[in-house]
């Protein structure tokens, strides 16, 4: 008999990185940009967390350097979107392929040195997981309920009009960038201080882009990035079962299913956006779009 | 203060001089990353833009400038016509390997049959293999309006788990002494594909890769096709007035990339590297994107483009055995290549000029 509740606990941690990261992704995408360049925040973040981590001892001062570095290196994504005015997935692809070789080039010297061991928080889970659940609401709240949040959706939805009540476009816009940057750098040092307990080149292994597709799946809002980071979970804590009980399917297949299980997943709420027309909150109006102002 | 002016129209100089522009700057901020980490930067760059053309071992390297960029240009020159049109192939990488593996797969089902009929039966495997998978996200997006950016990238990890599961699986040499990885195609004459002219490094991929900027060239500037992918691109509204299916467009756009990167992987694997294993891919699918936008989308620039990153990708190794610099390395650089010339690029649709005081 399988215990559900261990289970569940074990989809809990499984799903923490995509959530942290698709939360980030997805107050960014609130505020009209598209960043593709999460799987290459994700990776800088889970480099400089476990170094962080190692160097001075202490598990949490890792996710906080993590949160920054994430944060750092969405600037320059940051400053070709909003400044420059380049085109948003190409400045988001050239942010993961930076990030990438970043990381593998800092990495060096961290391959083969464990982690710094961490005291669990409640019922055994990581402290980190719990933040993650306390952020889903948080963001909620600051989403739909706060006066910082409403200014950030008008800014998604129609930079003209909120350029034109006087909002600062570029400055919401780049402080959700860094957000998002945080966020995926938490999520990246989840993998590395706390899952896998070791830095190992590209281990992070497209959740970036699985985060980015549960932003779609959650339709923008941060319930639905929770159900989508929970189905995500489910399925990889699904796979490592099937794979440890020695199910008669090579591994290479089984470990197919969480990107086999993130397309299904895309495929079916978008042709619910499709056909539906008033499937509730669509897409950002002004997402991926570039804002200048002309005066 | 300054303010920017848009312009009605790309200033053609500045698109010839921005990625030159782009390139000088990265030599710069690499230089300085090298300064940094404590290597000297002036023989750093020398060593992987110089070296490989003109340096003591270039005997050796020259050849492999067009073994590197036969599949860069063979792959770009496809996603930039995609590109063109604002259809997004970001899983060149799995299309590259599921060629590989269906053209290999050819390869060993006739082994050891010396047919002349082979090689070019494993080209159009690798061609239909890489076309089936991008047609996976075409169809997606036109009947389900899946972004085609998030399924054809998944579909690269599952491309290489099918990759490491032939490699250990149904593909191992059974020759091999149980290690992983399938038959060498080198060692079998009617499949291999070799070098052509001894010395120069030209396979059949450089053929494919020479014939492919030549046909995008022609589509896109004198076929019906390319005035429509184009006209997508720049007004999509207008196009669909015009009589443009947006669905024709994303299937043609995403057929013709993935078959070409089919292809590439196809010549990769019957050829420089051999057989099949875990890691057929090796990032030629990505890097290509970066030569697709260096190259401005255009065929001629895509073919500097492909031999300049191809230049990288040998310098980097250079690099590696004579200074000791790191293998991710070359990485950074074609990263920071992109951002800068992404950055720059805003000189040729922009004007700068002084804001005016009120």
């Amino acid at each position: 008999m399988i215990d559900l509740f261990a289970l569940f606990l074990m989809l809990l941690s499984a799903s923490t990185p995509i959530l942290f990261a698709a939360l980030g992704e997805l107050v960014t995408e609130r505020a009209g940009v598209l960043n593709l360049g999460v799987e290459g925040m994700m990776i800088v973040g889970a480099l400089a967390g476990f170094a962080a981590a190692h160097h001075t001892g202490n598990p949490f001062l890792g996710f906080a350097a993590a949160a920054l570095a994430g944060a750092l290196i969405a600037l320059p994504f940051a400053a070709l979107t909003q400044f420059l005015l380049a085109n948003q997935v190409a400045s988001g692809l050239a942010l993961t392929l930076f990030g990438l070789g970043l990381a593998a080039l800092f990495g060096k010297p961290m391959e083969g040195v464990k982690a710094p061991a961490m005291s669990p928080g409640p019922l055994g889970l990581n402290w980190i997981v719990w933040l993650g659940l306390l952020m889903v609401p948080t963001i909620w709240w600051f989403l739909n309920r706060s006066r910082a949040g409403l200014i950030l959706r008008g800014v998604g939805e129609n930079h003209d009009a909120a350029h034109a009540l006087g909002y600062d476009v570029r400055r919401v816009r780049i402080a959700a960038i860094a957000f998002g940057g945080a966020m995926a750098g938490v999520g990246g040092a989840f993998i590395s201080i706390a899952t896998v307990l070791q830095w190992t080149e590209g281990m992070t292994a497209g959740a970036g882009w699985i985060a980015l597709a549960i932003v779609v799946f959650s339709n923008w809002t941060a319930p639905g990035v929770l159900a989508g980071a929970w189905l995500f979970g489910g399925v990889t804590v699904l796979q490592l079962r099937l794979q440890a009980a020695g199910v008669r399917v090579p591994v290479q297949l089984l470990s197919m299913a969480p990107y086999l299980a993130t397309i299904i997943v895309l495929v079916a709420i978008s042709a619910r956006q499709k056909y539906s027309r008033r499937a509730g909150g669509t897409a950002p109006g002004s997402l991926g779009q570039d804002f200048h102002a002309l005066r | 203060m300054i303010r920017l002016v848009p312009r009605s129209e790309a200033a053609p100089l500045l698109q010839i001089a921005t990625p030159v522009l782009a390139v000088l700057a990265t030599m710069i901020a690499g230089g300085i990353l090298f300064a940094i980490m404590g290597y000297d930067p002036v023989a750093a760059i020398r060593t992987i833009f110089w070296d490989p053309l003109f340096g003591p071992a270039a005997g050796y390297s020259r050849p492999q400038l067009l073994v590197k960029a036969a599949p860069l240009i063979l792959i770009a020159s496809g996603l930039a016509v995609g590109f063109r049109a604002g259809i997004w192939n970001i899983g060149a990488e799995g299309q590259y390997i599921i060629g590989a593996i269906c053209g290999a797969a050819v390869a060993l089902a006739a082994y050891p049959a010396p047919e002349m009929w082979i090689f070019p039966a494993m080209v159009v495997a690798g061609a239909a293999g890489g076309w089936a998978w991008g047609m996976i996200p075409a169809l997606l997006r036109n009947r389900f309006g899946a972004s085609e950016i998030l399924v054809s990238l998944m579909l690269v990890y599952v491309a290489q788990r099918i990759a490491a599961w032939m490699a250990f699986g149904p593909m191992r040499n059974p020759e091999g002494f149980g290690m992983p990885g399938s038959r060498n195609l080198q060692q079998y004459p009617a499949a291999a594909n070799p070098e052509l002219i001894p010395g120069t490094g030209a396979h059949w991929g450089v053929v494919a890769a020479a014939l492919a900027v030549l046909a995008t060239w022609f589509l896109m500037s004198r076929h019906i096709r390319g005035f429509h992918i184009r006209a997508a691109g720049l007004a999509p509204r207008a196009a669909r007035f015009a009589g443009v299916k947006p669905e024709t467009l994303v299937a043609f756009c995403l057929g013709l990339s993935s078959a070409l990167a089919g292809m590439a992987g196809l010549f990769e694997v019957a050829g420089p590297a051999g057989q099949i294993t875990d890691t057929v891919g090796v990032g030629y699918g990505f890097t290509a994107i970066i030569v697709a936008f260096l190259g401005r989308l255009h065929p001629v620039g895509i073919l500097l483009a492909g031999l300049l990153l191809a230049l990288t990708y040998i310098g980097g190794e250079l690099a590696q055995l004579t200074l000791n610099l790191p293998a991710a390395t070359v990485q950074v650089f074609q990263g920071m290549l992109l951002f800068f010339l992404l950055g720059f690029d805003l000189l040729t649709r922009f004007r700068i000029a002084r804001r005016i005081t009120a």
